[in-house]
């Protein structure tokens, strides 16, 4: 017999949770009392609820296993809200428990009452309203199967402060396995669509591998590559998908979208056919769909139906889980006596190496190398070179970002760790935390802005007190960067709200104040050594302020609105 | 094109919010909704009428089907189905138009179900285009007040929605 509190965490026990992200109050007191009388779950306190939940996000994109967070209702719950949407649109596991207002209370605008469930219904893949103590342990495991199966997503469970009653006492048994009759997730694809998909690859002159965040959630790199390798295609990876194929192979062309490569864009607006693998056709990547890849056809794999012919038309759609459907495809080519066209598809890769050399950032750089400032994208070069191009690197929202992204060349799945859907700002110090939770003996960077790390700055302080050293690398332009760029490009330079004045706090006093290293590098000769002196430091959090060319821009930029994929910004006076 | 979408549901709290939800942020228009138990009390069984082209109504039934409370639905638009509606009309009837309305209630197979002196109310039901037909004969002048059920629809012959 439990109470309702111990039964939560018990369930955590038996679910095999070993780490919870949260923050106590008022209707969460009773589960807190249970987290004190155990030692096998570990409570890791956080300095804000939403880094509670980027912290749980983190560690579910580093591992496979699934991130947990536990708040207090109200302004506990609605905290989390940021980190849960982020969590949603890059399609990531997550339990939130939250705790509510007595049931008797709730409805009557209880103190600490919001309705978190409803606040929470748009960015959630599901959620549970506990009604009584004994459907804790159901409600629990159904979350975790939810959260993890199909298209991954958060879940929500919203436990009332009477259902975790100590005085009341329950049977608790944890279920073994759930099934759901209202939800089955598909694994296989159809047999009969993957034939056709393979015969199209077959056929193909001109084609291309366009791979997404899907084959990361999963588990398919390996399988990605396994393919790739048998046709000898060229494969792009979405933002969500990078490190799902190796960024050092001859066969990667690089991210396409936004600020992907000239050759990965040429190569998708000239492709006869598009494989896409765990990719949703995003408004990022496509730009104007009406003049999206016109000579293409496409076949699509994704676990969500509701994924394909969504904004782009599937000619061959292959609803299943990406790690059987490639497992087929791949005896399919195996058994087959037929192969790509040899001829055509050495054409096709004379014709993307010349894009390659033409405009490739991989084939030279294509900035401003002369002067004396640093560039941001040496700092990045840097990083990598520091790290052996393997560390764990998480990311806030801007130009930094796309920069990571862009030169990080990342060759591992898990690696790359950033809000990619939401563009959350803020997202990368506590994520970094979760990351360095699950995987204590890893490298992990944190690449951000001097305007997104004061999101959520204040977690300096969980770092320390949990001893997370991870290094956190601010590309300081002492602007809002990306906004900066766009107000540039778009505004005539008409700089709206972008500047700080003279506000900037001193970051290496700052990270002092917090019992870290702080590190500040202006000159670009000096730039190596402290990156090398940053990951020696490897049991302390190290904030890196570099001050990096506060003018320059990403490129490439496809060209928008109405633009097609091959239409692209390469520098701030040349377009394709 | 109008759909008529039927779903079999989880008779679970917060599964109606969801499936509404779904329509308000995805910019999905609902014409009419029902919902209520079926002979098992488990499920709820939901009935909504939706406008838009294939692309729309794909979209739509792909997002509903994966709302976890959602066992089951059919788009009933797409086979041979039964459409029904119930309306209660109260229309002003004096003098001469009570007779007038008393024939229209006849044509339209509707029961007076209610009288007063001044005005009837009428029971109609049948599809939506007939319930709209009979306002319109009753002419709009009369018309007091209209309360409609929204649209009810079961798939003819053998074809059933259950577990
Ligand atoms: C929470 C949030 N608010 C606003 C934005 C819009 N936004 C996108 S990038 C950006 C600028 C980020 O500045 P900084 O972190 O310094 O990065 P930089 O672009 O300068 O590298 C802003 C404001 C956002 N993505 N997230
Ligand atoms: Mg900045």
């Amino acid at each position: 017999m439990l109470s309702g509190g111990d039964m939560v965490i018990r369930a955590l026990q038996d679910e095999g949770i070993e780490h919870v992200f949260g923050y106590p109050g008022g209707a969460a007191l009773h589960i807190y009392d249970a987290i004190f009388r155990q030692d096998i779950v570990k409570h890791i306190l956080v300095r804000h609820e939403q880094a509670a939940a980027h912290a749980a996000d983190g560690y579910s994109r580093a591992t496979d296993r699934v991130g947990t967070v536990l708040v207090t209702s109200g302004p506990g719950a609605t905290n989390t809200i940021t980190g849960i949407a982020t969590a949603y649109t890059d399609s990531i596991p997550m339990v939130v428990i939250s705790a509510q207002v007595a049931t008797d209370k709730i409805g009557e605008d209880a103190f600490q009452e919001t309705d978190m469930v409803g606040v929470s219904r748009p960015v959630v893949k599901h959620s549970f309203l506990i009604k009584h103590a004994s459907e804790i342990p159901l409600a629990i495991k159904q979350a975790y199967y939810i959260a993890s199966t199909g298209r991954p997503g958060p879940v929500v469970v919203d436990i009332p402060k009477d259902c975790t009653d100590p005085a009341h006492k329950f049977e608790y048994e944890y279920p073994k396995k759930v099934k759901l009759r209202s939800y089955v997730p598909v694994d296989r694809g159809h047999s009969g669509q993957i034939k056709k998909a393979v015969q199209m690859l077959l056929d193909a002159k001109r084609p291309v591998i366009y791979a997404g965040g899907g084959v990361i959630q999963g588990g398919s790199s390996a399988l990605l590559v396994a393919l790739a390798k048998a046709l000898n295609y060229p494969v792009t990876n979405t933002l969500m998908g990078l490190g799902s194929f190796p960024a050092s192979d001859r066969q990667f062309i690089g991210m396409l979208g936004m600020h992907g490569t000239f050759e990965a864009n040429t190569t998708m607006h000239h492709a006869d056919v598009i494989l896409a693998v765990g990719a949703r056709f995003d408004d990022r990547v496509t730009n104007t769909p009406g003049k999206f890849c016109p000579s293409a056809k496409f076949i699509h794999i994704d676990i969500d139906p509701a994924s394909i012919s969504k904004t782009i038309t599937a000619d061959v759609p292959i609803v299943g889980a990406v790690d059987s459907v490639l497992t087929e495809m791949l005896a399919l080519l195996k058994d087959t006596k037929e192969s790509p066209d040899a001829e055509a598809i050495n054409d096709w890769w004379s014709q993307i190496n010349e894009w390659r050399a033409r405009h490739g950032i991989y084939t030279e750089s294509r900035y401003n190398t002369d002067g004396n400032m640093i560039m941001p994208q040496d700092a990045i070069k840097a990083l990598h070179e520091a790290t052996g191009g393997d560390a764990y690197v998480t990311s806030d929202v801007g130009q930094h970002q796309m920069f990571a992204a862009q030169y990080y060349l990342f060759d591992k799945p898990r690696r790359w760790i950033n809000s990619g859907g939401l563009g959350t700002m803020g997202f990368g110090i506590p994520a970094a935390m979760g990351v360095q939770m699950a995987e204590r003996d890893a490298v992990v960077a944190c690449v951000t802005g001097e305007g997104s790390v004061q999101m959520c700055i204040q977690e300096l302080s969980t770092l320390k007190q949990y001893n997370l050293p991870i290094k956190i690398i601010c590309l300081n332009n002492q602007a809002l960067g990306m906004v900066k760029q766009w107000q540039d490009m778009v505004y005539d330079g008409r700089y709206s709200e972008i500047h700080y004045e003279e506000s900037l706090p001193d970051f290496v006093k700052l990270a002092e104040a917090y019992g870290h290293v702080g590190i500040r590098v202006t000159k670009k000769e000096e730039l190596k050594a402290k990156m090398e002196e940053c990951f020696s430091l490897k049991d302390r959090v190290v904030f890196m302020d570099i001050m990096v060319d506060p003018s320059e821009h990403v490129y490439p930029m496809l060209v928008a609105p109405n633009g097609s994929m091959r239409d692209m910004w390469l520098s701030k006076t040349e377009r394709t | 094109m109008r759909r008529i979408i039927s779903v079999l549901m989880e008779n679970a709290p917060g599964a109606l919010s969801r499936v509404v939800g779904l329509f308000s942020q995805r910019g999905y228009n609902i014409e009419s909704l029902t919902v209520a138990p079926t002979e098992d009390d488990t499920l709820s069984r939901l009935t909504l009428t939706t406008i838009g082209n294939d692309h729309k109504i794909e979209q739509i039934t792909k997002n509903l089907n994966k709302l976890v409370d959602v066992v089951k639905l059919v788009d009933l638009t797409e086979g041979a189905h039964i459409e029904r509606e119930l309306m209660l009309i109260k229309v002003k009837a004096t003098g001469s138009l009570r007779a007038e309305i008393k024939r229209n209630v006849d044509i339209f197979r509707g029961q007076i179900v209610d009288v007063t002196s001044t005005v009837y109310t009428v029971q109609v039901t049948g599809t939506s285009d007939k319930l709209d037909a009979f306002v319109h004969a009753i002419g709009e002048a009369a018309v007091l007040e209209v309360v409609r059920s929204g649209v009810s629809g079961i798939g003819r012959g053998e074809k059933i929605l259950s577990l």
